[in-house]
């Protein structure tokens, strides 16, 4: 288990600094200098290289390694190459982005200049959740800032390198930031994530080669060329040598942590640390002294852990071993005794039947027919084979099973099977007690009269 | 040649043949449900109809590994050595998944639906939908709205396929339709002041799969059950657009697109969809006239034919204006007829109606500015058999001073072709037959008035404008005391029996250069004449 407590923070070093978020304080603690040396010294193949050999997986949910994701750019194209900065964060959970881009705005950007470098992007939009004002305020006064510095625009730094980077403001909307969704949104269409091959490195942004990546990668990159590949992989879970398919879960992550524990934040610690360590180290224990009954390891879509589960490793393969989809966004929700399953499950159905783009027939049906069982059952008119359809319907849909085109099914699908499977005593008891009459019934029933819903 | 299987069945492909696994299975005569793909819009994979399982066949081994997931058909290519399996209990139970989804919020109104009877959510429950409903019951409304002058949405029905907006923004590139809302909340609708209205909206209606999108000049008119359809070309413009003539008891309910790669993909323009009208009209003349002296007399067929054989003999020098609304059978067999009376007669092609300029939209298909099917068809018989091609305007100019001693004009334009001028221009002659649909100046004047027949009565073929020839039997029987046009001159020929389209076409095939290509049997999508007649 790594030591938690003795890592210093480094993406969230200035963060509380007065004036954290402008380029004088930045500069002032040693930014900028990566980008320097890197436009100076080093070619993009060596960035991207670099940035490989780091192990660094993506931070915005699929873990994707990044250096490889940058190799699939096809080579000697015309361009213009994209770059998308995803900032739309959604996840419910999950605000390490936000305070990245609010506390330490120049630390994204000069990632974001080095990967643009590295791809050889000369264009980079950074989509930003319509939520995030002061995001907004911030990104835009730094990416001022950078023009002014000669950091963006013709000609970075005097070199043969130029970029320009515009912000662009998202509608609130959850399927922005899958990123072809994100794509879509940017080209001013509705956000209906696409099909996939073409890969957005073959054909993303406006038919043209595209990165799309999340804030925290990027800030991650800043300091793989400031500090090396080697700093990088000394931190977090080298891969299990019995998976050779595992690439390892390497460097710092920014945990977010909600719900019941006595200091909520966003936390950096290595990959790696646990749940229980998370909680107790950083949060401060449970709220109130109370009990944890369960949490979500990684964002809602990624289900849920037991009590009996905390001491699950938050890395990129921790997760899926006790059953979740995945680390994901690392966002960390506690929910403590006083939570009831039913209550989560309905809410975790309310967020996907909310979200869903639509396009998919079993997401757009399953996430609605769900949300419709869960709120009947919440209202005391539950059946017990109701836990049975809800678990049908959420092992059936996603693109794990290949019946849908995105992921979002995917993690509309996990907390309706985790929470049933994990806590199915827990159902079952409610349903017969707020429904003695009719827990046993196996017709169809009439729908509840819910004016919001069809 | 690439080898696809598909349910252990190998099938051959051609090498620059790319199909999809729907396209691939239809090959092996396996029919992969769908919804959401239509072969002439771009593939959004959405509504995951048709799932199937897939894999690869190693060349060298034979070997064939699976993936482990699902995919849709639509959006996987069929190359060499892929495998598509569509009976596994894995895909049976994605389809029923699929159906059961689409039926939780859908009405089920099939009983009030136009779409009954035609409805690929109906055939495809049916099929592999399950048997019993398992989502809550819930009384459902049926919401519907215009979406402009000729579509209404029936809100409820609608299974969000987006094919209706594919459509309109990549074939008449006109994007009217569009999806509001998100989810299950998801609806099509218009943007407030822009309604659907492009000229060739009609589309949408045949290609929604199920019946949210209504006809409104077909709706609640016939259950589809009930009509017969028949393969047909429109007489609307000299695109000839290959269609479907759907009718019950010899009255038209609507027309429809038939698919042809040659002329029209899968589509067809609104004007030729409603453009049937003309055949119901309550002016069409149905009673055949013989004039004797200020008295127009109405006479049987049986009587009039030889009487008119006699009175044209009698009658010295003759001319014919073949209307570019008769077939190539049709104006073949009266210029030959008239020919045989006179081997001087004038041929005249008749008045070609232009409206406007040719229309081209987005996705290729073009609307015709030549408002009628078969101009070439009818100028080719007549220059095969005349030295010089005289305009119907030369004609008009220069009929009263050549003495001639009657002239056959034959009409059958769906709207008015002429006026009194030109009914004086040509007064000079002593004896004038008009064959038409509907009264007109010539038509008042006429020595005989023959009640003609529109497009859907006919038989025979139309030239369109890239000299395809398409060939059609009729669709509906003409009202009585109609003769149509093959069948009339068939008669005067003194032919026997029924009148053959094949045999006149075959005929003119043999002597007309132009025509060599229709020697063979006409396929279903025509046969290019330039083919053989560049050779
Ligand atoms: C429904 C859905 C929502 C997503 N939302 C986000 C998001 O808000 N931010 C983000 O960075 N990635 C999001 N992703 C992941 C992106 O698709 C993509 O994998 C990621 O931006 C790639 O960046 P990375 O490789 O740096 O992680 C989402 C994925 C899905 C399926
Ligand atoms: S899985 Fe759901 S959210 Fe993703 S594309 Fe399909 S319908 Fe949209
Ligand atoms: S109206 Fe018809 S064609 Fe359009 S999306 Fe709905 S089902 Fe598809
Ligand atoms: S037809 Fe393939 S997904 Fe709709």
């Amino acid at each position: 288990m790594p030591d938690v407590g003795a890592t210093e923070p480094v993406l969230l070093a200035l963060v509380g600094r007065p004036d954290s978020h402008t380029r004088a304080v930045y500069e002032q603690a040693g930014g900028y200098q990566a980008l320097r040396r890197a436009v100076g010294e080093l070619a993009p193949e060596n960035v991207r290289e670099l940035v490989k050999s780091s192990g660094l997986r993506g931070r915005g949910g699929a873990g994707f390694p990044t250096g490889l994701k940058w190799t699939f750019l096809p080579q000697d194209h015309p361009g213009p190459i994209y770059f998308c900065l995803n900032a739309d964060e959604s996840e419910p959970g999950t605000f390490n982005n936000r305070i990245l881009m609010e506390d330490d705005p120049h630390q994204v950007l000069e990632g974001l200049i080095l990967s643009c470098y590295a791809t050889r992007a000369t264009t980079a939009y950074i989509y930003m959740r319509y939520e995030y004002p002061l995001a907004w305020q911030r990104m835009q006064a730094a990416v001022d800032e950078c023009y002014a510095a000669g950091y963006l625009g013709r000609n970075v730094l005097g070199s043969q390198f130029s970029l320009d980077v515009y912000l662009h403001r998202g509608a609130a909307a959850y399927i922005c930031g899958e990123e072809t969704g994100l794509i879509e949104s940017l080209e001013g269409k509705r956000a209906w994530p696409r099909i996939k091959p073409p890969f957005p490195a073959v054909e993303g942004l406006f038919h043209k080669p595209t990165v799309v990546n999340n804030i925290e990668t990027v800030a991650c990159v800043k300091h793989i060329v400031d500090r090396g590949a080697d700093w990088f992989r000394s931190i977090g879970v080298p891969p299990d040598p019995n998976n050779p398919r595992d690439p390892g879960s390497f460097g710092p992550k920014l945990y977010c942590l909600s719900g019941h524990v006595e200091r909520p934040g966003c936390y950096e610690a290595p990959l790696g640390i646990t749940v229980r360590q998370l909680i107790d180290q950083f949060g401060g224990g449970i709220r109130g002294g109370r009990r944890a009954k369960a949490a979500i390891p990684g964002g809602i879509s990624m289900g849920l852990l037991t009590a009996d589960e905390l001491d699950c490793p938050l890395d990129f393969a921790g997760p899926g071993r006790y059953g979740c989809l995945g680390l994901g966004t690392a966002a960390v929700v506690v929910m403590d005794e006083t939570v009831s399953m039913i209550d989560f499950l309905e809410n975790s159905c309310q967020f996907f039947e909310h979200e869903s783009c639509g396009q998919c027939t079993p997401c757009r049906e399953g996430t609605s027919w769900a949300l419709k069982m869960m709120r009947r059952i919440k209202a005391g008119r539950g059946r017990l084979i109701d836990l049975d359809l809800l678990l049908e319907i959420a092992d059936s849909i996603g693109i794990m099973p290949g019946t849908t085109i995105c992921g979002l099914a995917d993690g509309a699908a996990w907390p309706i099977k985790n929470a049933i499977r994990k806590f199915r005593g827990e159902f079952e008891e409610y349903i017969r007690r707020t429904n003695p009459q009719g827990c046993h019934e196996t017709a169809p029933v009439p729908a509840l009269d819910l004016v919001a819903l069809h | 040649m690439a080898i696809v299987i598909v349910d252990g069945q190998e099938i051959e492909i051609g090498d620059g043949e790319r199909l999809n696994g729907i396209q691939a299975a239809q090959r092996a005569g396996i029919e992969i449900p769908h919804y959401c793909w239509h072969p002439g819009l771009t593939v959004v994979a959405s509504c995951r109809m048709c799932l199937v399982e897939t894999g690869r066949r190693d060349p060298a081994s034979g070997a064939i590994s699976m993936m482990p997931k699902l995919v849709p058909a639509c959006q996987t290519p069929a190359r060499d050595g892929t495998v598509f399996v569509t009976n596994s209990q894995q895909v049976t139970d994605a389809r029923a998944m699929v159906e059961e989804d689409l039926l939780i919020r859908h009405p089920i109104d099939c009983p009030i639906c136009d779409k009954a009877g035609e409805c690929h959510l109906q055939d495809y429950h049916f099929q592999h939908g399950r048997e019993q409903r398992r989502a809550d019951i819930k009384p459902f409304t049926s919401r519907r709205r215009p979406l402009g002058d000729s579509v209404t949405l029936f809100v409820d029905r609608c299974v969000m396929c987006s094919r209706c907006v594919r459509f309109c923004r990549e074939i008449p590139g006109t994007s009217e339709l569009m999806v509001t809302n998100r989810g299950a909340h998801e609806e099509i609708d218009v943007f407030p002041g822009f309604p659907l209205a492009n000229k060739m909206a009609g589309n949408v209606v045949d290609l929604c799969p199920v019946g949210a999108l209504g006809d409104r000049d077909f709706l609640y008119s016939q259950r589809v059950w009930f009509m017969q359809n028949h393969d047909q070309i429109c007489a609307g413009c000299s695109t000839g657009c290959s269609i479907h003539v759907d009718e019950n008891q010899d009255r038209i309910y609507r027309l429809r697109p038939r698919p042809n790669p040659h002329v029209n993909q899968w589509w067809m323009c609104d004007e030729g969809r409603y453009g049937w009208k003309h055949a119901h009209d309550e002016r069409r003349q149905t009673a055949p006239r013989r004039r004797d002296g200020e008295q127009l007399r109405v006479e049987e067929w049986g009587e009039l034919i030889p009487q008119l054989d006699a009175d044209l003999r009698a009658a010295g020098r003759l001319a014919a204006v073949l209307s570019p609304h008769l077939t190539v059978e049709e104006a073949w067999l009266l210029a030959s007829y008239i020919r045989a009376i006179d081997p001087q007669a004038w041929l005249v092609p008749g008045p070609v109606p232009v409206v406007g300029q040719d229309e081209t939209f987005g996705g290729g298909f073009t609307i015709h500015a030549e408002k009628c099917p078969n101009r070439r068809g009818v100028q080719a018989v007549v220059s095969a058999l005349s030295d010089e091609l005289i305009t119907w305007e030369q004609f008009l100019e220069r009929a009263a001073g050549e003495g001639f001693g009657a002239v056959w004009i034959s009409g059958g334009y769906p709207a008015a072709w002429h006026g009194e001028s030109e009914a004086e221009q040509l007064a000079a002659i002593p004896l004038r037959i008009v064959q038409d649909i509907f009264p007109s100046p010539l038509w008042e004047q006429a020595g005989y008035q023959l009640p003609g027949a529109v497009f859907a009565e006919r038989e025979g073929s139309y030239v369109n404008f890239d000299d395809r020839l398409q060939s059609f039997r009729w669709a509906i029987r003409p009202p009585a005391g109609v003769q149509t046009e093959g069948r009339l001159f068939w008669r005067l020929a003194g032919r026997r029996g029924m009148y053959q389209a094949d045999e006149v076409l075959l005929e003119v095939a043999r002597r007309v250069a132009y025509f060599a290509a229709a020697v063979q049997p006409v396929p279903e999508v025509g046969v290019d004449l330039k083919v053989l007649s560049l050779a």
